[in-house]
This record gives structure tokens, sequence and C-alpha cells, in this order.
């Protein structure tokens, strides 16, 4: 059995009082697309944010690629991660955010290039070229010296892709990718989606688009209020759900 | 369509303005009272003449040097200063905290005036400098006049510009810092590459302020014996007994050196505004030909 890119067991995490992670387990193989379903407020970027250590879990195991995350074992013990040793984990995964967050006193190119620079010590001519590919890619080659203000929310996703692409991911995670996007653009970023997919990409996707999670998912998985509530094969979960809750949320947002 | 007589809407519209009888009679009003404030100087015991001859002499020449010198480099110390203590006053490590916290508490709570003084006196306190086993000297003769000047106004500036860059810092969203961080950048880098260059659009324009003050408190610098452009006239005065026009000389180089910055911190802020807008602002000399051609823009 290979090693499972993302597995969470008993993942549990608190912001004070409130309990917002009750005992995830899951796990996703690599190349999988794994979407992850659920009500708002039901934990789905808090347990996104903790796979790549955004967040800090407060109990159980988190390991991505086999490599526990946030901490080092040795010897039976948990030591705390330096900054730099997230830093260096989190190069390997590639986040994509409901807002974009691009930065926007950088060109569309230099989104692109500024952490595999930066990070992977790339050279500029060396990343300016793998950036003009990743960008003909999400098909914006003529967008390169475009600044995010002058751009659609659509194609700014697009370079956000091709931003998180640019650090040869082995994992990406896409946080309600298309929700802040106007209807007509909504096709243009999945489609992009898709052929990561295709192409054997391992993601985990919070979404609310139950086309592409039928469609692209390998495995949906339906949070609720902090735990997994029914996981499986997308065209089951989804067109025959099983739990009360997974029926419920369902029927609101078919 | 309700254009009635006025014709159709395709044709330009003539219609007669507003009469703005108000406006005509306060712009009298004041007109008036500028023309006796001008008589009054003109008519004034002033030797307008020497101000004319002292303001291209050498000496004053020098000490608007020295003002533009000291004011830069105790600008430059501030900005410095400043960046450091606002990243330490949001460090998570208490102690950074808390020293940041009383720089700027004990600079912007005490006079600038003071400071120089004690900055000049610094002897009194310290006969001698020294770095244990590294370096050692005499305080009297490190601290010049221009040190005691650049530490003095670089150092209280400081405190004043970590206030504006911890603002600045504030204003970037913090899915920047999170989108930076995901992409594997450690903190330092994130602030350098990411937070600071966008921070600057709202440090810029308070900072352009700080500078045009630092011109002109770099005058203060005259308690420490560093000798700019104010102390200068001054000395010439004492010696020619011509005090205002002397006043004059400085002060009409001071409005030099305030207008020509106000004009470099409108470009510098177009600069960084890059990426915020979809368009530059227009520059005021694009605007000036705009106004000329109107219906093109
Ligand atoms: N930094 C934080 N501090 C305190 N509470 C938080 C924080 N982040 C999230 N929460 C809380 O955790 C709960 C889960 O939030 P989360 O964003 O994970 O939900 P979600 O499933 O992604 O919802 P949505 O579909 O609306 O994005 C919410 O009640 C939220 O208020
Ligand atoms: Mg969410």
């Amino acid at each position: 059995m290979t090693t499972p890119m993302v597995l969470a067991e008993g993942v549990r995490k608190s912001f004070g009082k409130l309990e917002v992670l009750k005992g995830i387990d899951l796990a996703v193989q690599p190349g999988e697309v794994c979407c992850l379903l659920g009500p708002s407020g039901s934990g789905k970027s808090t347990f996104l944010r903790c796979i790549n250590h955004l967040e800090q879990i407060n109990r159980g195991r988190l390991y991505v690629d086999g490599e526990l995350v946030g901490y080092r074992q040795q010897g039976g013990r948990l030591y705390e991660q330096r900054e730099h040793e997230t830093a260096a984990k989190r190069a390997h995964i590639g986040m994509v955010f409901q807002r974009f967050n691009l930065f926007p006193h950088m060109t569309a190119l230099g989104n692109v290039i500024e952490a595999p620079v930066r990070v992977l010590k790339q050279s500029k001519a060396e990343a300016v070229a793998s950036g003009h590919t990743l960008l003909e890619r999400v098909g914006l080659a003529d967008k390169l010296n475009a600044y995010p203000a002058q751009l659609s929310g659509g194609q700014q996703q697009r370079v956000a892709i091709a931003r998180a692409l640019a650090m040869k991911p082995k994992l990406m995670l896409f946080d309600e990718p298309t929700s802040a996007l106007d209807p007509e653009l909504v096709g243009e970023v999945l489609d992009v989606m898709r052929g990561l997919a295709k192409d054997g990409m391992t993601m985990v996707v919070v979404t609310h688009e139950m086309g592409f999670a039928r469609d692209v998912g390998d495995t949906v998985v339906f949070m609720d209020d902090g735990v997994v509530v029914e996981q499986g094969d997308p065209k089951q979960v989804i067109d025959n759900p099983q739990h009360p809750r997974t029926k419920a949320f369902l029927g609101k947002v078919l | 369509m309700t254009d009635g007589a006025a014709g159709t809407g395709v044709d330009p519209i003539v219609a007669i303005p507003v009469r703005h009888w108000g406006r005509w009679v306060g712009a009298v009003g004041v007109l008036a009272l500028v023309a006796l404030l001008v008589r009054a100087f003109v008519q004034a015991d002033i030797h307008y003449g020497v101000t004319g001859d002292y303001l291209f002499s050498h000496v004053v020449l020098v000490g608007v040097w020295h003002t533009l010198e000291i004011s830069v480099a105790a600008q430059l110390l501030g900005v410095g200063l400043g960046v450091v203590a606002a990243v330490m006053r949001q460090s998570k490590n208490p102690v950074m905290g808390g020293v940041g916290w009383f720089y700027v508490w004990f600079f912007r709570g005490t006079p600038l005036l003071l400071q120089l003084i004690l900055w000049y006196n610094l002897a009194a306190i310290f006969p001698t400098l020294s770095i244990p086993g590294l370096w050692h000297a005499d305080t009297n003769t490190t601290i010049t006049p221009f040190l005691a000047a650049l530490l003095g106004l670089g150092i209280n500036e400081g405190a004043y510009m970590a206030e504006i860059v911890r603002a600045g810092i504030g204003s970037v969203d913090s899915g920047q810092t999170e989108a930076s961080q995901a992409l594997g950048m450690t903190q330092g880098l994130t602030l350098r590459r990411i937070v600071l260059p966008q921070a600057m659009r709202v440090i810029i324009p308070p900072t352009g302020n700080e500078f045009i003050n630092m011109l002109k408190s770099s005058s203060l610098a005259t308690a420490a014996q560093f000798t700019e452009v104010l102390r200068t006239v001054q000395t010439l005065a004492g010696q020619n007994l011509e005090l205002i026009p002397m006043l004059f000389v400085a002060a009409i180089w001071y409005l030099v050196l305030t207008s020509v910055f106000s004009v470099g911190q409108y470009y510098l802020e177009r600069r960084f505004a890059r990426g915020a807008q979809r368009e530059l602002p227009a520059t005021p000399f694009q605007r000036v030909l705009r106004g000329i051609r109107p219906g093109r823009t």
C-alpha cells in the first residue's frame, strides 16, 4: 500500500473555547481528487488550513506524504517545528484561496515567479520560462504583464493557480476557488482544475460546485459541525446520500 | 426624453449658468485684504535688497546644503528605526515588544529640543564611549554637532515613523501573508517582499509630510551647535544687523526645499500606487494638458 498524500487521524482544533474540528479521520491517496462539502461553519476551511499548518492542530495526528505536519517525531517525542522547516514543507503544498490573494504590486508573471526565485532559488530566467509555460497552460499567455487589478476574477484565480503550480507541488489545496466569481467565470477556473486532475495532481477541494465534485472528484467527504459525516464515491454520496444531515444539506444546495 | 423646448438631446446643451454673486463678493473682499498686506510690506522699513544680496551667497548656500543634508540623513535614520521599532512591536517576544513600546513612548513623549540638547551634552553623562573590548573613544570628539543633530533628529523621527509603519503594515490584508506563507516564504521574506511594499502606499504620504516637517525642524539642530541655514542667516544678521531681510533669505530657501519635495512626494506616491488602481492617476502636467484640451480624457 502506498503512503497516503494526506492522512488525518482524530484531528481536533479549537479556537479558544470553540471546538471547530472534533476528530477528523481522512485519507487522500496520491493522484486522488477529494472534494470537501458541508454547510458554512462546518470547519472545511479550518481543516484545509491545518494541512499546510496555517493553523496548528490541538489533538490527533496529521500527515502529509507520510510526514507529520507541524512537528518532528524523534525518539517517541514530538518537537515543534522551526519556522523554516514549516516553510519548507509548505513550499510543496499549493494553496488556492477563495479571494485569490494575488500580490497586487506584482504582475501576473511576477506573482508566478516570486516564490520559485525566492524560495526554491531558481534562476530568474528559469523561473520566467516556466512561468510563461504555466500562464499559457491556464490560458493567460497574453496577460503576463498585467497587474491583478487589471484582471477579471476568473483570470486572477487562474493566475493564483499558476502561482501555486510554479512550486511544483505534490498536493494542491483549493478553498472554494470559484465562490467569489461571477457565474459566467466559474467555468474557466473549473476547466483548469479539471485539467490538473486529469494530469494526476492530488487535490483537496472545498467546493459548493456539486457538478464538479460529481464529475471530477474521486471521493467526496461531507463535513458537518467539525466531523466527517459521510464519505465515499461522489455519485453515491451526492445522488444517494445515507446520512440525514447529508440529505438535508444536499436538498438545500442541489 | 423630456427635452421639450430645448430641442432634442443630440444638440449641445446651451444654458445660462447659475451666477454665484456670493463668490464675487468674497473674492473682492479677500483681494482687498491681500492688497493691504502687500502695501504694508512694500512700505515697511525692510531692505529687500539685502535679501537679494545674500540669497545666493556662498555661506547661505552652504547653510542650505547643511539643512538638506541633515534632514535627509535624519529622515533615513528615522525610517530605518521606524521599521525596526514597528516590527519589534509586532513581535511575539515580549522583550522585543516592550523595548519597541518604550522607544516610541520616550521619544514621542519628550520635546525634540530637549533631546537635541541632551545628545549634544552627552559627554556630561558619559565622558567616554566604548564597546567593551572593541572600541573606545572620547565622547566630546566623537559626538560632533552633525552627529548630535543626526541622532537627535533621527531617533526622534524614528518614534513617529514607527507608528506610521505600524499603520502601514496593519493596512495590508492578512490574506497576503497567508498566500505568501502558503508558498513557503518565511516571515522575513514575507515582510520584505509582500507586506512592506504594499504598506508603502499607506506609509509614503505621511512620511512625505514627516520629511517636510523635518526640513523645518532641522532648524532646531542649532541647539546642538549644528550650522544649518537658519543659524547661518542669524549669524550673518549679527554682523550686518539686517535680521528681517536675512530671515526672508531663510524663509525663501525653506519654501523652495519644501516645494521641491512636495512635488517629489507626489511622484513617489504615484509609483507606489502601482497595482492598486487600474490606471495611474494623471500627473499635474497631464491634468493641465487635459484642461487645455477638454473633451479628451
Ligand atoms: N481564526 C479563527 N478564530 C476564531 N474562530 C474561527 C477562526 N477561524 C474559523 N473560526 C470559526 O471556526 C468555524 C469553522 O470555520 P471554517 O471557516 O472552517 O468553516 P467553513 O466550513 O470553511 O465555512 P464556509 O463554508 O463558510 O467557508 C466557524 O465557526 C468560524 O467562526
Ligand atoms: Mg470556508
